[in-house]
C-alpha cells in the first residue's frame, strides 16, 4: 500500500491534478470560516456590481482625514471624469460649432475646458446630430460641471427645526482616509451576480454542492456498476446474460435524455441537490459495468482464483480478497471519471432548467443558468459567469489529470 | 454474405429492442409528473374569466383535445397510432401548433449542426492524437494537458468562451440565433452567408471539445499498437516507418470507431446545450422552450427524436464498422 501510494506521489500528472483539486477543496472548507454570510443571500440593490473594494461613504465622511500632497492626484481627477473619448467628443462638437480645428488643443485639458465652457449650449441644434448624440452631451456637461475647482465641498446637516442647512465640516481636495479607520468596507472580490449577491460566496457554495453531487453521483454510479459488472462477470450464465441485455440497451440510449425526463418527471419542487445526484447516479452506472465486467471475465479463470475455488472458499471471500484488489486501481480511475463526469451532467441539466431547486442552495450549473438568463456575457459581466466555467473547467481538468496520471501508473505501456 | 447479413440482423434487432425500451421510457416518465399540464394552460386560455363553469368546460374540452382523460393504456394506443401517421400532438405551451410542425425545422437545423461537427472533431481529434504518440516529445507534453483540459470543459463553457470572444469582444460574428433575425429563409446569397457566418461559433465550439476527448484516446490506442510486437517485427525487417504508420493508425482508429458508436450519444447532449447558449434553432432550444412551457407533448416529442437520431447514428456506425474490421471480414469467408 504504502509503495504505491509513494509511486502514484511520483507522477508528475497525477501530483498537479491533485494539487489542483485540493486547493479547491480547502477553499471550500475555509472560505466559510472567515465569510458568514448565507449564500444566496442579497446584499446589493440593482444587478451585477463590478468586483473591487466597496468603502461605506457615510463613514468615509465621519473617519479622521489626513493632508496628504500628492502631485498627480489632479490629473487623475481630471482623467477619471474626462478620458481620452470625451476629449475627442468634445473636440467633436467644438468644430462643429465653429471652431478652427487647429485652434483645439485635446492635450490641454486648461483651454478645452475654456473653450467648451463659452461655447457649449446645450439647446444648440448641430445639423445632422441625433438625438441621443445631442443627450450624450448635455450628460458630459453636467458631468464636466467644476472639473477644474480647487476648493473643496461643504458638507451640511438640514437643522430639523429651521430646516436650513448648516456647515458642519468641510473636505478638502488633499483629505485622504485611511481604509482601515473606515468601518464599513466590503470586498466583493467577484462582484456581485443579477440578483444583487456576492458572487464569491456563492462560487464557493456552489463549488461544495457540485463537488457534493458529484460524489455521491459518483459513489451511487461505481457501487452499481461494481456490483452488477462483478456479478455478469464473475457468476455468468443467466445473470450475466440479463445484466448484459440491460446494459447494452442503456449504452444506446442516450443518457441526456434519460436525465431530462427523470428530473422533469420528479417535478421542480421535489428536485434538491441530493435528489439530482442520486438521478445522476442512476443513470450513469453502465460505462463501470461493462468494464468491470470485463476485467472480471479475464481474471475468473486465473490460478490463485481457481485454488480458492478448490479451497471452498465462499464466493463472497474469493470476491473480496481473489478480485477485487486486483481491479481496485480501475474502478478508482472509474470512480474519478463518474465524479468529473457527473459534475457536468449537472451543470448541463441546469442550464436546460432541470438542475435543483433554485431557492435552497447554489451549484456551479444554477449559477451559469442564472448568468445566461440575465445576459451577463452578452453585458460583458464576466464575473457572474467566467469563474464559474473556470471553476468547472479545474475541477474536471484535476479529475482528469489525476485518471491520466494513474492510468499511467498501471498501464506501463503508456508511462512517458 | 450469409454472415453479414447474421452481423447486421442481430445488430438490427438490438436497435430495435432499444428503441422499444427508450419509446416506453419515453411515454410513461414525464406522464408521471405531478400536477396537471392541462390545468396549467387551461388557466391561461381563461385568464380574466369568471364564471367557474366557462373554466370548467374549457379545461374539459383541452382534456379531449390532448386525451388526458383517457387511461393510460388507451392514450399509449392513440400515442402510437398517432405517430405512425407522423402526428405527435399539438403543443402546449405554442398551442394550437401541432409538435410536429414546431420540431420540423429545428430537427435540420441539428442535423446540419452536429453531424458535421462531430465528424470533423473525430477526424481531427484522431490525427492529432496519433502524431502525439507517434511524434512524442514537446508536441505531446503540449497537446496532452490541453486535449484534457478541452475535453473536461463543458461544451457550453466553450460556447461562452467563443461567444464572448469573437461575438463580443472582437465583434467578428454573430452571438445568436442560426441567422439574421431581419431575414426570412429563402435561398438567397444574403441568407446563406447569414446563416453560414451564424454557423462558425456554434460549430467549432463542439469541434474542439470533441477534438480534446478524441486526441486522448487515440493517443493511448496509438501507443499501444506502437508497442506491440508486429511494429517491432516490421522495424526489425526494415519496413519504412511511413508504411508502418499506415498500419497502426489503422489498427488504432478500430476501437476509436466503437468509441465514437458509444460516445456519440454524450456528444449530442453535450452540443444540445451549446446550441442554448447561442440560441440556435436547433433541438436543444426547442427542448428549453418546451421545459420552461412545461410543455410535456413537446419535450417528449424532442426526446424521442434525439434518442432516434442517436440509435440511427451509432446503428450506421456499426454498419461501417462491419464492412472495415478485418475480424468481420474474416468471420465471413468460413
Amino acid at each position: 500500500m504504502k509503495h504505491t501510494l509513494q509511486q502514484v506521489f511520483h507522477s508528475p500528472k497525477f501530483v498537479v491534478g491533485f494539487c489542483i483539486f485540493s486547493f479547491i477543496m480547502l477553499t471550500v472548507v475555509i472560505y466559510p470560516l472567515f465569510v458568514k454570510d448565507e449564500p444566496l443571500s442579497i446584499i446589493s440593490q440593482g444587478t451585477f456590481f463590478p468586483p473591487g473594494i466597496y468603502t461605506n461613504v457615510y463613514d468615509t465622511i465621519g473617519s479622521q482625514p489626513y493632508t496628504l500632497f500628492l502631485e498627480d492626484a489632479e490629473a487623475k481627477r481630471i482623467a477619471n471624469k474626462l478620458g481620452d473619448q470625451e476629449r475627442l467628443d468634445m473636440k467633436e462638437w467644438l468644430v462643429a460649432a465653429g471652431i478652427p480645428e487647429n485652434e483645439i488643443d485635446t492635450s490641454n485639458t486648461e483651454i478645452l475646458m475654456g473653450q467648451w465652457v463659452n461655447t457649449y449650449d446645450p439647446k444648440l441644434q448641430v445639423p445632422g446630430m441625433t438625438q441621443a448624440k445631442l443627450r450624450y452631451y448635455q450628460r458630459l456637461d453636467a458631468s464636466l460641471e467644476g472639473i477644474l475647482a480647487t476648493e473643496g465641498v461643504t458638507i451640511a446637516v438640514k437643522n430639523p427645526e429651521t430646516t436650513t442647512l448648516e456647515e458642519t465640516d468641510s473636505v478638502a481636495q488633499t483629505d485622504y482616509v485611511n481604509i482601515s479607520d473606515v468601518p464599513n468596507v466590503r470586498l466583493l472580490l467577484l462582484g456581485t451576480d443579477n440578483f444583487g449577491r456576492d458572487v464569491m460566496t456563492e462560487l464557493v457554495s456552489a463549488t461544495g454542492t457540485s463537488l457534493l453531487i458529484g460524489l455521491v453521483a459518483g459513489l451511487i454510479a461505481t457501487t452499481i456498476g461494481l456490483v452488477l459488472g462483478l456479478a455478469a462477470g464473475y457468476l455468468g450464465g443467466v445473470v450475466d446474460d440479463v445484466v448484459m441485455f440491460f446494459t447494452n440497451i442503456f449504452t444506446v440510449i442516450p443518457t441526456f435524455v434519460l436525465l431530462i425526463l427523470i428530473s422533469y418527471s420528479i417535478g421542480q419542487e421535489n428536485r434538491g441537490a441530493v435528489t439530482i445526484a442520486v438521478v445522476i447516479g442512476f443513470t450513469a452506472w453502465v460505462w463501470t459495468a461493462r468494464a468491470v465486467r470485463a476485467q472480471v471475465i479475464s481474471l475468473r479463470n486465473r490460478d490463485h482464483v481457481n485454488l480458492s475455488k478448490l479451497s471452498g472458499h465462499p464466493v463472497a471471500l474469493i470476491i473480496f480478497t481473489d478480485i477485487l484488489p486486483y481491479i481496485a486501481s480501475y474502478v478508482i480511475m472509474a470512480f474519478i471519471l463518474q465524479v468529473s463526469s457527473a459534475i457536468l451532467a449537472e451543470a448541463s441539466l441546469s442550464i436546460l432548467g432541470l438542475g435543483p431547486k433554485t431557492s435552497e442552495v447554489p451549484t456551479l450549473g444554477l449559477m451559469m443558468n442564472w448568468a445566461m438568463i440575465y445576459q451577463a456575457h452578452i453585458l460583458g459581466k464576466w464575473w457572474a459567469y467566467f469563474p464559474v466555467i473556470i471553476i468547472i473547467a479545474l475541477v474536471s481538468f484535476s479529475l482528469n489529470l489525476m485518471n491520466t496520471g494513474l492510468d499511467q501508473i498501471y498501464n506501463p505501456a503508456l508511462r512517458e | 454474405m450469409k454472415g453479414y447479413a447474421r452481423y447486421f440482423g442481430k445488430k438490427l434487432v438490438w436497435v430495435l429492442i432499444t428503441f422499444i425500451f427508450a419509446f416506453l421510457l419515453n411515454f410513461t416518465l414525464p406522464r408521471l409528473m405531478p400536477g396537471d399540464p392541462v390545468a396549467v394552460i387551461t388557466q391561461r386560455a381563461t385568464q380574466g374569466m369568471q364564471s367557474a363553469s366557462a373554466v370548467q368546460e374549457v379545461y374539459k374540452q383541452y382534456q379531449e383535445l390532448f386525451g388526458t382523460n383517457k387511461p393510460l393504456l388507451t392514450q399509449f394506443f392513440l400515442y402510437i397510432k398517432n405517430l405512425t401517421r407522423g402526428d405527435f400532438g399539438v403543443s402546449f405551451s405554442q398551442y394550437p401548433r401541432p409538435v410536429a410542425q414546431v420540431l420540423k425545422s429545428s430537427v435540420g437545423w441539428t442535423l446540419m449542426l452536429q453531424l458535421p461537427a462531430i465528424l470533423i472533431g473525430w477526424l481531427i481529434g484522431n490525427l492529432l492524437g496519433a502524431l502525439a504518440a507517434y511524434l512524442k516529445g514537446w508536441y505531446d507534453r503540449a497537446l496532452m494537458p490541453l486535449s484534457i483540459f478541452a475535453s473536461g470543459l463543458p461544451a457550453f463553457g466553450m460556447a461562452v468562451v467563443l461567444l464572448v470572444i469573437f461575438g463580443v469582444k472582437l465583434n467578428l460574428f454573430p452571438t445568436s440565433g442560426g441567422y439574421g433575425f431581419d431575414m426570412i429563409p429563402n435561398f438567397s446569397w444574403a441568407f446563406i452567408w447569414s446563416v453560414i457566418i451564424h454557423y462558425m461559433l456554434p460549430f467549432w465550439s463542439i469541434v474542439l471539445i470533441i477534438i480534446g476527448g478524441q486526441a486522448i484516446g487515440m493517443r493511448s490506442m496509438s501507443i499501444y499498437e506502437l508497442n506491440s510486437d508486429y511494429v517491432k517485427y516490421s522495424r526489425f525487417m526494415g519496413i519504412k516507418d511511413a508504411k508502418i504508420i499506415r498500419y497502426v493508425f489503422r489498427n488504432a482508429m478500430l476501437p476509436q470507431i466503437t468509441g465514437l458508436a458509444l460516445a456519440i450519444g454524450t456528444m449530442i447532449g453535450g452540443a444540445l446545450v451549446a446550441e442554448i447558449i447561442f440560441s440556435y434553432p436547433g433541438l436543444g432550444t426547442t427542448l428549453l422552450n418546451g421545459i420552461m412551457g412545461q410543455d410535456y407533448p413537446l419535450i417528449s416529442a424532442t426526446t424521442l427524436i434525439i434518442t432516434v437520431m442517436v440509435l440511427a447514428a451509432t446503428f450506421a456506425i456499426e454498419l461501417l464498422y462491419g464492412f472495415i474490421d478485418p475480424r468481420i471480414k474474416a468471420a465471413q469467408s468460413d
